[in-house]
C-alpha cells in the first residue's frame, strides 16, 4: 500500500515520463520529415550517408583506428608521468631548485596557450627538419612528443589543483610524526590528490583520444587520414561519418564513466 | 630536570599576539593540563612546542637542548614529540595499521614485518584489536582518535601533546578516549593536554595551567586551580563552564 506522498510522487513521475516521451517523439518526427524537404537533401544523402560506401570502407577505417588507439596508448602514460613531474616541480621550494620551478611554470603557460595543431606542426615538421637520421625523423615519434608536451601541461595543472586541495591538517599530521617533506608528498598527499583528480584527468584523456587524429597532418595514416583517402577514391564523404561513429563508440562511454566517477566523488564529499 | 621547558615564549600571528611570554616546565612523567577559553593560546602553545609554528621570541628546551634555534631542522625534534589533534587527522587512504606503521617505516627504516607484532599489541591494548585493517571512514570518532594516539605512540615519543582531542567527539565517545589517556598516565608517559574536560583534569593532572590572553595566568595543582582559584579571571572562566 502506497502512502499518500508516494502515490502523489508516482503520479508526478508518470506524467513527466509521458510528456518527455511525447516531446522527444515530436522533435524526432519533425527532423525526419523536415530535413528531407531541404532542396539539397538527396545530394547530401548520397555523399554522406551512402550505405554501400559505408559498408565498403568501415573495416578499413576500423583498421586505421588501431593506430589511433596505439598512439593514445603509448602517449597516455608519458603524459601522466610528465604531468606529475611538472606538478611536483612547481612545488619545489629549495632556492637552488628555482630554475626548475621557473621552467615548469613557463612550460605549463606556453603549452596550454598554443593550439595543439600548431605544436604538432612545429615539432612534427621542425625537429625532423634538423636532418636527423632514421628512425629519428619519424612523424610517429615527434607527433607523439607534440601530444605529450601539450597534454602534460594540462595534466600538470590538474595534479597541482589536486595537491592544493588536500587539507593542510594532513601535512601537519605527517610533520608531527617526523616525516620528511618528500615522504609526506609521496605517501600522504599524492595518493589522495591523484585519486581526487581522476575524473578531471579522464576528461583530458578523452580529449587526447580525439586529438590523436590531428597527427594525420604530419603523416601517419590513422583513421582521419584513411577516411580522407577513401573520400578521394570514392568521391564520397561517408567515410568521415564512419570515422565519427568509431570515435563516438569510444568517447561516449568514456565520458559517461568520467561523469559517473565525478558524481560518485561529489556524493562522497557531501 | 624538566623534560620540556619554555622561557618567555612569544608568538604573534601578524599583529595579534597569541603567546605573550609563556614560562612552562614539565618534568618527566608529569601530566600537565592547559585550560582556558578558545583563543587563549593553548593550541598555539602545543604547536610551538612541536615546532609546527615558529616562535617569535623566547626559548624552548627539550631535554635541556635548545630546539627553538631559528633554522634548526624540525624533523628530529618532532620524532621525539608525539601529537594528537582535535580532528584526528588520520590518513584517509590508509588502513589503521598502515597509518600507524608509515612513520616508523620511513623514519626508523623498519619493515612491516618487524613492526607488526608491536603495533598489533598496541592496537589490542587500546581495544582496537579487530580494527587493524579498517579504514578511517569505517571507524567511529572515538576509534579514529584512539588510532591517532596509537599512531603517535608507535614512534616511541618522549612526550605526548594532546590538542583538545575529545572536543570533536560525540559525548558518549569521550569516555573511551579519556580511558586511553588514563592508561598512558599509568605508564608514566609525559603528557601535555589542552582540554575542556575539567573532571578529567581534576582526577589526573599533576598540574593545571590556566591560560589567558597568551600568558599562564595561574598554575598549580588541580585542586588549587580548579577548586580554589586565586585569580578573578580563572574564577570567571570556571564559573562559565559550570
Amino acid at each position: 500500500m502506497l502512502t499518500r506522498r508516494q502515490a502523489y510522487e508516482a503520479q508526478v513521475r508518470r506524467r513527466a515520463t509521458t510528456r518527455a516521451a511525447l516531446s522527444t517523439f515530436g522533435v524526432i518526427a519533425a527532423l525526419v520529415l523536415l530535413i528531407p524537404l531541404a532542396p539539397g537533401w538527396p545530394a547530401v544523402k548520397r555523399s554522406f550517408f551512402n550505405a554501400e560506401v559505408f559498408v565498403d570502407t568501415f573495416p578499413g577505417l576500423l583498421n586505421a583506428f588501431v593506430l589511433d588507439v596505439a598512439i593514445f596508448a603509448w602517449s597516455a602514460p608519458m603524459i601522466f608521468a610528465l604531468g606529475l613531474l611538472v606538478a611536483l616541480a612547481r612545488d619545489l621550494r629549495a632556492p637552488a631548485a628555482y630554475p626548475i620551478r621557473l621552467f615548469a611554470i613557463l612550460y605549463t603557460d606556453i603549452f596550454r596557450g598554443v593550439p595543439v595543431i600548431l605544436v604538432i606542426y612545429l615539432v612534427g615538421f621542425g625537429i625532423p627538419g634538423l636532418g636527423l637520421p632514421r628512425p629519428w625523423n619519424s612523424p610517429y615519434i615527434w607527433g607523439t612528443v607534440a601530444l605529450v608536451l601539450t597534454y602534460a601541461a594540462y595534466v600538470a595543472e590538474v595534479f597541482r589543483t589536486g595537491i592544493d586541495s588536500i587539507h593542510q591538517s594532513q601535512r601537519t599530521a605527517a610533520a608531527s610524526l617526523g616525516l620528511s617533506g618528500a615522504d609526506t608528498m609521496r605517501f600522504v598527499i599524492l595518493p589522495q590528490a591523484i585519486r581526487k583528480v581522476v575524473p578531471a584527468n579522464m576528461n583530458i584523456f578523452i580529449a587526447l583520444q580525439k586529438d590523436v587524429a590531428l597527427l594525420s597532418f604530419i603523416g601517419p595514416v590513422e583513421i582521419f587520414r584513411q577516411a580522407g583517402v577513401y573520400k578521394s577514391l570514392m568521391a564520397n564523404f561517408t567515410p568521415y561519418v564512419g570515422a565519427a561513429l568509431i570515435f563516438l563508440a569510444i568517447t561516449i562511454p568514456a565520458t559517461r564513466y568520467a561523469d559517473y566517477l565525478l558524481a560518485k566523488q561529489t556524493r562522497a564529499r557531501s | 630536570m624538566s623534560l620540556i621547558e619554555t622561557r618567555a615564549l612569544r608568538k604573534q600571528f601578524g599583529t595579534t599576539t597569541v603567546l605573550d611570554g609563556v614560562d612552562l616546565s614539565v618534568e618527566v612523567g608529569q601530566m600537565v593540563c592547559l585550560i582556558g577559553a578558545s583563543g587563549s593560546g593553548k593550541s598555539t602553545l602545543l604547536r610551538c612546542l612541536n615546532l609546527l609554528d615558529p616562535i617569535d621570541d623566547g626559548v624552548i628546551l627539550l631535554g635541556g637542548e635548545d630546539i627553538s634555534v631559528p633554522g634548526l631542522d624540525p624533523q628530529p625534534v618532532r620524532q621525539r614529540i608525539g601529537m594528537v589533534f582535535q580532528s584526528y587527522n588520520l590518513f584517509p587512504h590508509m588502513s589503521a595499521v598502515e597509518n600507524t606503521m608509515l612513520a616508523p617505516r620511513r623514519v626508523h627504516g623498519k619493515s612491516r614485518t618487524e613492526l607488526l607484532p608491536e603495533v598489533t599489541a598496541l592496537f589490542q591494548r587500546f581495544g582496537l584489536g579487530d580494527r587493524l585493517h579498517h579504514y578511517p571512514d569505517q571507524l567511529s570518532g572515538g576509534q579514529q582518535q584512539r588510532v591517532a594516539i596509537v599512531r603517535a605512540l608507535a614512534m616511541h615519543p618522549e612526550i605526548m601533546l594532546f590538542d583538545e582531542i575529545t572536543s570533536a567527539l560525540d559525548p558518549e565517545l569521550v569516555g573511551e578516549v579519556l580511558d586511553t589517556l588514563r592508561e598512558l598516565r599509568e605508564d608514566g608517559m609525559t603528557m601535555i593536554l589542552a582540554t575542556h574536560e575539567m573532571g578529567f583534569a581534576r582526577d589526573l593532572a599533576d598540574r593545571v595551567c590556566f591560560l589567558d590572553r597568551g600568558i599562564i595566568l595561574e598554575e598549580g595543582s588541580a585542586d588549587q586551580v580548579l577548586t580554589n582559584p586565586r585569580e578573578p579571571r580563572t574564577q570567571a572562566f570556571l564559573k562559565r563552564l559550570l
